[in-house]
């Protein structure tokens, strides 16, 4: 273990642990957005407690990715002090634009959905949800695009200076409109929505099964299970795409992704399987002909193997065949939930047996997200920012590896901590309900202040 | 002048965050000195509403950092890898510690969280003074632009006595904070507190400058090629000195202000001794010290840059008085306390 294996675990800790709070609050911002607005259309109260039960959980889930986005801006420097020489320049726009646009927007307008509902007029505070919403929404685009640039850069030319190479912008739109960010961005934003539309189907479940207010929880399935419908359909067009633009400028990141080692016409997929690295080979149940089928339109044109990719430029396979496949069969199992909950609909309370997989399944998008940024992010290996800066290029100097060991324990343990306080605070909420909005509310007094 | 643009606009975020987070850290590191239970929880809703607004204010600078000087950023950052751990560390057991306290009844676990509390803020509180007295004194960076030093190296005595006069400066103005927060005993309680505040700060700050004057005469070189600059020491003085005036009449929010003020302008003086470098090296100062010029972003970036600043920081400014307007006056503890 040397530090830049410590530095790559304790990247992926800090990314795979913060991830779980930003996807959250996108999908309920939009949530919210649908609710508030039955409440202006109808004027059904059900609707107002059912948002602003869902505005405190959105408030709580805010406040723990600006915890855990902190240590991100630390991060970059600390472990990775040459790649953010190299990358600086190219990355400062997109993270002034997030700091100050985004997160503005988000904590701002936070402020008036907790507590304005007294100080300001229906029509506004829509408006503030909204706006909220836009915000969440904002955060994403700024850091797709720096993402996207690590795997497809653009707009940019290479520079010597005398500490080494840098990427200087030259074309900022170039730059954020990279070959790969709008898909790449579709893919990522769908995926947040189902994170909030589980994420109401679970504690909608949860108190069906209960038998506490379920009239709300009846319409928060119904709002749930149709949201989550119409993003499973859009998730699967953009998956279809994303893939097809990895064919074009990853090759060898789609060949780890279905473990294609050999080039050959009629290229399949695997449904589920395993790879045997040492081998080259992938022990697994095939669809022949499909990967060509769905990356070129037809059935027989080769999709590059791995033989044609320098070995020294391949990802881990095992690694990213496993989780890109976990990722694919997520969506599977949400999909099936989904139809199963919309077919039932009407008589979702005796059906205990399908309720209960619906309070799981607020776990599906998470499984499938950090399943799938690992996949990406793996299967750009060994390039940090593709085929310019290798990730061993782009680590720390000055650090040796006790440090980053020390830090890891000390990241396991805030992290854990942090993760109980969520918990903690969410059981809280959920088990209080929609019912009281006055009480207990001090940790959304508090973030409203954020800003 | 883009460079120097983009310093200005760091040094303001500087200024804003000790002026702000400043008096809920001091607040903090006094948390201990209250006795009763009741006092902590008035001290602890003193701040309540706002300290995480406050912490937003690092955020802001590291990213700031990032895009305007990644060298900078990137030296800095992983040359004082571990402080930075332990400063990531304070910051969160501090923000857990707020939230946890008062969520039992039971003596144990808020005492616990008390001390945490109380020793996260101090700890906070001295890494940020570790830092500009390192930054000050310099530190072992070699012509590759990368740190080269241990992690003792970090703690000279000087960089450690500018720590301690940080911590008894967010002190005396998180004292002063809550005189002007507080009312009935918890406000007697703050009273008793806030001379020997401001007398510890006094002695620390002189000790400081007296040890920048004899150890440290890189700081103090602009004054002397350019001695119109001496206004900013002396105002610097004046605006200590007026924080007890102030105090003695009752005028809380004044010494408010101008605790604020003396905070201002000590980072003024930290400026007008560094600038232009970012951080000093003791290897090499002339070569490979980190200057805004050797460690920024190219011109046209630096460009976006100020243009995002200036369509967002007036709204951010806006937001941020609003929610201050909101929460003025005096605490009173009700059901949603901490």
């Amino acid at each position: 273990m040397d530090v830049l294996f410590l530095s790559r675990l304790q990247f992926a800790l800090h990314t795979a642990f913060h991830y779980i709070y930003p996807p959250i609050s996108i999908g309920l911002g939009i949530m919210l957005v649908v609710m508030e607005g039955l409440y202006l259309k109808t004027k059904d109260l059900k609707y107002k407690k059912m948002t602003s039960f869902w505005i405190k959980i959105f408030a709580l889930t805010f406040a723990l990715g600006v915890a855990t986005g902190l240590v991100q801006t630390f991060a970059f420097g600390t472990n990775w002090a040459r790649y953010s020489r190299f990358v600086g320049d190219v990355f400062g726009s997109a993270l002034a634009a997030e700091g100050v646009f985004a997160f503005f927007l988000e904590s701002g307008f936070l402020g008036i959905l907790l507590f304005g509902w007294d100080r300001v007029g229906p029509k506004l505070h829509y408006l503030s949800t909204i706006f909220v919403c836009l915000g969440a929404h904002f955060s994403a685009v700024w850091i797709i695009v720096a993402n996207s640039w690590m795997q497809t850069p653009a707009g940019y030319e290479i520079v010597d200076t005398e500490h080494g190479p840098r990427a200087v912008v030259t074309e900022f739109w170039a730059m954020v409109f990279n070959p790969s960010t709008i898909d790449r961005l579709c893919h990522v934003v769908l995926g947040c929505w189902l994170t909030g539309a589980f994420f109401v189907i679970s504690v909608a479940a949860y108190y069906l099964l209960q038998k506490r207010y379920k009239e709300i929880a009846r319409s928060m399935m119904k709002i749930g299970l149709s949201f989550a419908m119409v993003s499973l359909i859009l998730q699967l067009i953009s998956g279809d795409s994303s893939a097809r633009l990895i064919a074009r400028y990853q090759p060898g990141k789609l060949a780890a992704f279905e473990g294609i080692y050999q080039t050959a016409p009629k290229t399949p997929i695997s449904v589920v399987g395993w790879v045997d690295a040492k081998n080259e080979t992938v022990h697994s149940i095939k669809i022949p002909g499909a990967l060509s089928f769905l990356t070129y339109r037809d059935l027989s044109t080769p999709v590059t193997g791995l033989d044609q990719i320098p070995k020294d430029e391949w990802p881990n396979v095992p690694l990213t065949f496993q989780t890109y496949h976990i990722m694919v069969m997520m969506w599977a199992v949400m999909f099936i939930l989904a139809v199963l909950g919309l077919f039932y609909l009407k008589r979702l309370e005796t059906k205990k047996g399908l309720l209960w997989p619906m309070v799981f399944s607020v776990v599906l998008p998470h499984i499938a997200q950090q399943c799938g940024w690992i996949s990406t992010e793996v299967g750009r290996q060994p390039w940090i920012v593709w085929k310019l800066l290798r990730t061993s290029e782009g680590v720390s100097t000055s650090i040796v590896k006790q440090q980053v060991f020390g830090s890891i324990t000390m990241f396991v343990l805030i992290y854990t901590l942090l993760f109980v306080l969520f918990l903690f605070l969410l059981d809280r909420k959920i088990k209080h309900g929609p019912e009281d909005v006055r009480q207990d509310d001090f940790i959304y007094q508090n973030i409203g202040k954020m800003g | 002048m883009m460079q120097f643009l983009w310093y200005m606009v760091l040094g303001a975020a500087s200024v804003l965050y000790c002026v702000l987070d400043g008096f809920d850290l001091g607040v903090g590191a006094l948390h201990l000195f209250a006795k009763t239970d009741e006092e902590r929880r008035i001290f602890l809703n003193a701040i309540g509403p706002v300290w995480d607004g406050n912490e937003v204010w690092i955020v802001i600078m590291m990213g700031g950092l990032f895009a305007g000087f990644p060298n900078a950023y990137a030296t800095i950052f992983s040359g004082f890898y571990t402080l930075f751990m332990f400063l990531i560390a304070g910051l969160i057991f501090r923000a857990c510690a707020i939230e946890f306290r008062s969520k039992r009844e039971g003596k144990g676990w808020r005492s616990f969280w008390d001390a945490t509390f109380s020793l996260a803020s101090i700890l906070v509180a001295f890494i940020i003074g570790l830092l500009l007295g390192n930054m000050i004194e310099g530190i072992p960076i070699d012509s590759t632009q990368n740190y080269v030093g241990k992690f003792s190296d970090f703690f000279k005595p000087y960089s450690v006595i500018v720590g301690i006069t940080t911590v008894a400066l967010f002190a005396m103005h998180g004292t002063i904070y809550l005189t002007m927060k507080t009312e009935g005993g918890a406000h007697e309680t703050v009273r008793k507190w806030i001379n020997k505040a401001i007398l510890s700060f006094i002695f620390w700050y002189l000790v400081t400058t007296l040890l920048t004057i004899i150890y440290m005469p890189h700081m103090t070189h602009r004054f002397i090629h350019k001695p119109y600059t001496i206004a900013f020491p002396i105002l610097a003085f004046l605006a200590i000195f007026n924080v007890p005036r102030l105090i003695k009449k009752g005028k809380d929010g004044l010494a408010f202000i101008f605790s604020s003020l003396s905070i201002a302008f000590l980072l003024v003086l930290f400026s007008l001794g560094t600038y232009p470098r970012i951080v000093r090296s003791t290897l090499d100062p002339a070569v490979n010290s980190l200057t805004i010029y050797n460690s920024s972003s190219s011109d046209k970036t630096l460009k976006i840059l100020l243009i995002v600043v200036m369509i967002g920081v007036p709204l951010v400014l806006a937001y941020g008085a609003f929610v201050y307007r909101v929460f003025r006056g005096k605490v009173r503890l009700d059901h949603s306390s901490y």
